[in-house]
């Protein structure tokens, strides 16, 4: 079994799960920028953390054989602080043409406040303005639905977006066909006690089918698990999914999506 | 899968976290305390199960989700409950 890990927060992991998702199968993690626990005091602190996702981290993973890529941003949780939000977007651009960033994320939404909002629409526009993919997280438990409907506005809103450059991650039974129905690729986040169980992400599979669907584990210094793409893809093996319906989800499709960055590449099988 | 083969996959897991939910309702129950909005949101929630219509997680979502369109004023903190307090007023 191959597959791609396209949403981990590995800055929180050890090096035991590194090893893990690379015997389980993993050829590829990708890691958008995150909330870390705790608001961070100054741009400063962006910067420090955009070195490391874009420098330490990959040759953190390259000694398991693991290629490393990553998505900038500033995390919804701190765009409350429109000054700090606006010193870090005028920090991103000088990271963009490294070997190893593959767009903006995980921007999006977290309370669906009007600074957030403000904060999503200019990520969205130094995204168009340098061409670049779309991660975005949508918001939690009560507050997903509007967000995820808001978050579509304003995509909607900026012209040069095109829908099959952006993925909308996070997704749930209440919003998948809001996301695929508006041409965008959805991402089902396999979480503990929040989003998908393993057996609600194959449910929303039978449902929807395997167009422009991802999973991952988003695994992060929350409780969460690394390996629940591998447990669910044994998931879909006990539901009589075959091996190459399989590998469509798990491999070829975040294949497909990330390759849009001539930057994704992976070395030769 | 027939529904044979489903509900030899689920049956037990589904039946544990079913007695899982009725054990937390007499865990509330038991426990002293005024009214809850997380409470009332849940028994809502809980009538599509019984409702024999399809799209169940779908609809207990929704029950269970911010219904309003417009953003608000400012963040009122970082975390989500798990419910909208202005649904149910009781
Ligand atoms: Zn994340």
């Amino acid at each position: 079994m191959r597959f791609i890990e396209p949403h981990a927060h590995m800055v929180s992991r050890t090096t035991d799960d590194y090893a893990a998702l690379v015997t389980a199968g993993c050829a590829a993690v990708c890691e958008p920028a995150f909330w870390a626990g705790f608001d961070r005091g100054s741009a400063a602190g962006f910067h420090d953390y955009f070195h490391q996702l874009t420098d330490f981290e990959p040759q953190r993973a390259a000694k398991f054989g693991l290629p490393h890529f990553c998505w900038l941003c500033l995390n919804p949780k701190e765009a409350e602080d429109l000054r700090l939000a606006k010193d870090v977007l005028a920090l991103i651009p000088q990271f963009l043409d490294r070997p190893t960033v593959l767009g903006i994320g995980e921007i999006g939404l977290n309370k669906n406040s009007r600074n957030e909002l403000a904060i999503l629409e200019r990520h969205i526009e130094l995204a168009a303005r340098h061409d670049q993919l779309i991660l975005v997280h949508t918001p939690h438990l009560e507050d997903k639905l509007k967000g995820t409907r808001l978050t579509i506005d304003a995509l909607r809103n900026q012209p040069r977006i095109r829908p099959e450059r952006v993925i909308i991650d996070h997704v749930e039974e209440h919003t998948v066909k809001l996301v695929l129905d508006a041409g965008f690729w959805a991402g089902m986040t396999l979480y503990p006690t929040s989003k998908c169980t393993p057996a609600r992400a194959v449910d929303i599979l039978d449902v929807c089918g395997t167009e422009r669907l991802w999973m991952n584990s988003a695994c992060d210094w929350g409780e969460s698990v690394p390996l629940n793409i591998p447990r669910t893809a044994l998931e879909m093996r006990r539901r009589g999914w075959s091996a190459a319906a399989i590998d469509r989800v798990i491999y070829q499709n975040p294949v497909q999506f990330l390759s849009q960055c001539p930057k994704f590449r992976l070395p030769p099988d | 899968m027939t529904r044979q083969q489903v509900l030899d996959l689920y049956f037990l897991d589904a039946r544990s976290k079913l007695i899982e939910v009725a054990a937390f309702l007499d865990r509330v129950d038991r426990a002293d305390g005024g009214v809850d909005f997380r409470l009332a949101a849940f028994r809502q929630a809980m009538r599509h199960l019984a409702d024999g219509a399809p799209r169940r997680a779908e609809k207990v979502l929704l029950a269970l989700s911010d219904p309003t369109n417009e953003p608000v004023a400012k963040a009122p903190g970082k975390g989500a409950i798990g419910a909208w307090p202005n649904r149910v007023k009781s």
